[in-house]
């Protein structure tokens, strides 16, 4: 790719072709937020000015993000998982139970968390696989398991009184400079919870993983094209494994942060928490088809979605319906645009290779 | 599988396991033999009266009847869909939720609750399908013209769909008082079998006969095997993925027009909620591949219903509505692990193993 396009190689129009898939979709997503932001900061002015408004953001979202960079990841890889929305409800409840019914400790209700993770990654994955079973099948099923499993374990939705639990669930880390002045003047430190810190890191120690090393790059390889990636030496079965793996172990971490956020356990928790993820991954190019994709975009996939969310509501289409409408139609417009982005690059990239040949 | 029929067999049992209906016709039989050793009563049908004055038959084999129908019904557009486009479309319960919704808005006008009907039942109906057919094809564009994956595309309608509903009715709920309008869901006066059934009876028929007569069966099939060379063979795969998109629309109307009956109202938050799913498992317990290509609409049909008769047997031991689907993956994943390829292979590895010497002989 670097090679074509030489004659204009500092031009916007041949930089944006140079860019590579993954980095072209990531860009216009960063775009859009960052327009969106800056939209409501100068025409709904009274919150958005405010910092914490993207830290409440970041707050609400933080096992979201979570949930979605696994996402990421086995869509990269060409598969896709259901299961995180169920398995977020299940890890919220076992230790809502464990720490209210049975006196845990924190550190055992976080173990709990990530068993519950690693034992739905290790079984999916398995499944997917070496037993080569369509992924929506085998995560639509450990979905349902999981849904079934939360009123199993409790019925009936509680809050945790645990004080180890509530201590930390209060825990929040001001961060400087950034507060603001409330109604009667007082100054008031912006602040973000635990969740977000590990969510970032998360997202950082994703980026470095697909982006730096050979695993991450199998990752891609084998979502690009699977006989290819066989051809190169690449353990495709142990790769896909691998994906559905550490999204489980991801859900359970996503599971336990949004815990903390709510702080209780009830079984209708996160519903339609897969869909959000698939539709922040969406918006933020990741592709279905797999092969293509970016952690950064994902971020900012979960922050658009989030804040368009804000945004509705605050414009004062209280209505609960507009939240549901706005967000297709901003899946709607991504995908129409990445659908006929892909299509026109494809085209002209037939088109210059043609040429290339007839030159050459 | 088709690499499987190289093999010579003249075995009926043999043939038979090979054969598609075998996965959804194991798991009944299985489900009955169930039901036969921990309780037989289960199958136990009583004739009496319902509050109307009306002869009923009852029992969970009438409730299976009654309540698998809009599945099934979903299920045929399902099969058409997964086989022509190798996607599934996870909108139809948002969709059906927007068909009641404009069904109780022709019936019932701005009024919630209407002395009289404002349109004929049967204006309303064609209204809904209309609408039902137009989101159709509104996925449809997506996945044919812009070429989105189906699930991806369908999610759209998935996450507004409720929305929508609620919005066609500003979220009233709309409660119909005719007492003809709960025939649908219910039972034709003198007819003792719910009428839901013969509903998809006719859907069945009608789809029968389609795929017997045109060539719909065989264009779907080849666009979903290889849409390249049945475009060099003079089809249009865009066209064909479009119109099941739309049947499924169709599909979707008649569901809907069976469950606002039930009930003579909507709950949009609720109304077929996860039926999506059922419907997909349906067609997966079938045993049609879910990437594309080939079908057996007979099978589906009764996977479905097979789905029902499990969610019925649940039910009858005490399993709470909500903890119901915990059991039901179970049975799922037991299902596709059966009959994945790779485990059959082994199988089939392990059982020639079994028969070697014997085979060994014959050779020699």
């Amino acid at each position: 790719m670097a090679q074509t396009g030489s004659a204009n190689r500092f031009g916007l129009r041949s930089r944006i072709r140079n860019m590579s898939d993954t980095n072209l979709l990531t860009s216009i997503t960063i775009i859009v937020f960052l327009v969106m932001y800056l939209c409501a900061m100068i025409f709904l002015q009274k919150g958005f000015l405010k910092p914490q408004t993207l830290f409440n953001i970041l707050n609400a979202n933080a096992s979201l993000i979570i949930l979605s960079c696994g996402m990421s990841l086995v869509m990269i890889t060409g598969g896709i998982d259901i299961s995180v929305g169920g398995v977020t409800a299940l890890v919220s409840m076992c230790c809502a139970v464990y720490l209210d019914y049975h006196g845990g400790h924190v550190v055992g209700a976080i173990l709990i968390a990530l068993g519950i993770g690693l034992l739905f990654g290790l079984i999916q994955g398995y499944l997917v696989a070496y037993l080569e079973i369509q992924p929506f099948i085998v995560t639509l099923a450990g979905m349902f398991f999981a849904r079934g499993m939360t009123t199993i374990v409790n019925t009936n939705p509680f809050n945790v009184a645990n004080e180890a639990f509530v201590k930390l669930k209060e825990t929040r880390i001001l961060i400087p400079f950034l507060g603001s002045y409330n109604k009667r003047g007082v100054y008031v430190d912006a602040y973000v919870e635990i969740g977000v810190v590990i969510a970032l890191l998360i997202v950082a120690v994703m980026f470095v993983l697909l982006k730096w090393t050979k695993t991450g790059r199998s990752f891609y390889a084998v979502g690009g094209n699977r006989q290819s990636a066989l051809m190169l030496g690449v353990n495709v079965r142990r790769t896909v494994f691998l994906s559905h793996l550490i999204c489980g172990i991801l859900a359970g971490i996503g599971g336990f942060v949004y815990f903390m956020h709510v702080g209780s356990g009830s079984a209708s928790h996160a519903s339609g928490a897969e869909m959000n993820a698939i539709a922040s991954s969406i918006i933020g190019g990741t592709m279905l088809t797999g092969g293509v994709g970016n952690i950064i975009g994902t971020l900012f996939g979960v922050l658009s979605l989030a804040l368009i969310q804000n945004i509705v509501s605050s414009v004062g289409l209280e209505e609960a319906w507009w939240t549901g409408i706005t967000i297709a139609a901003m899946l709607c417009v991504f995908l129409i645009v990445q659908s006929l982005i892909m299509s026109h690059r494809k085209k002209s990239g037939m088109a210059e290779s043609e040429q290339q040949s007839r030159g050459g | 599988m088709t690499g499987k029929l190289k093999a010579p067999n003249t075995n009926p049992i043999g043939s038979l396991f090979r054969h598609q209906i075998f996965i959804p016709l194991a798991a009944l039989i299985l489900l009955v033999l169930f039901n036969l050793i921990a309780d037989p009563s289960f199958f136990q049908i009583t004739y009496g009266h319902n509050s109307a004055g009306n002869p009923v038959l009852s029992g969970n084999l009438m409730t299976i009847i009654d309540c698998g129908s809009e599945l099934a019904i979903l299920a045929i557009g399902m099969t058409l869909v997964t086989a022509a486009s190798g996607g599934q479309d996870i909108s139809v319960g948002a969709a059906i939720a927007i068909a009641g919704s404009v069904l109780l808005r022709v019936l019932c006008g701005s009024e919630s609750r209407p002395t009289e009907l404002h349109a004929p039942i049967f204006v309303a109906f064609l209204v809904s399908c209309v609408v039902a057919m137009l989101f159709g094809a509104f996925n449809g564009i997506l996945v044919a013209g812009f070429k989105i994956q189906p699930m991806v595309a369908t999610l759209i309608l998935f996450t507004a769909g409720r929305s929508i509903a609620a919005w066609v009715n500003n979220n009233e709920l709309p409660i119909v008082s005719e007492e003809s309008f709960t025939i649908f869901g219910g039972y034709i006066p003198g007819i003792p079998i719910p009428t839901p059934f013969f509903i998809a009876l006719i859907c069945f028929a009608v789809t029968w006969a389609v795929l017997k007569f045109t060539n719909l069966r065989l264009y779907i099939q080849s666009v979903g095997i290889n849409e390249k060379t049945s475009r060099l063979n003079g089809l249009n795969p865009a066209v064909i993925k479009f119109s099941t998109y739309v049947l499924l629309g169709l599909c979707v109307a008649v569901a809907a027009l069976i469950k606002v009956s039930r009930l003579s109202t909507i709950n949009y938050s609720v109304i077929a909620k996860d039926i999506e799913m059922d419907a997909i498992l349906a067609v997966a317990l079938g045993g049609n591949s879910l990437s594309g290509g080939k079908f057996n609409m007979g099978a589906s049909i009764l996977g479905a219903y097979v789905i029902q008769f499990l969610t019925t047997t649940l039910y009858k031991f005490d399993v709470q509505s909500d903890a119901l689907s915990a059991y039901k993956a179970i049975v799922v994943i037991a299902l596709v692990i059966f009959s994945a390829p790779v485990v059959r292979e082994k199988m089939a590895a392990a059982w020639k193993k079994l028969r070697a010497p014997k085979s060994i002989r014959h050779q020699a």
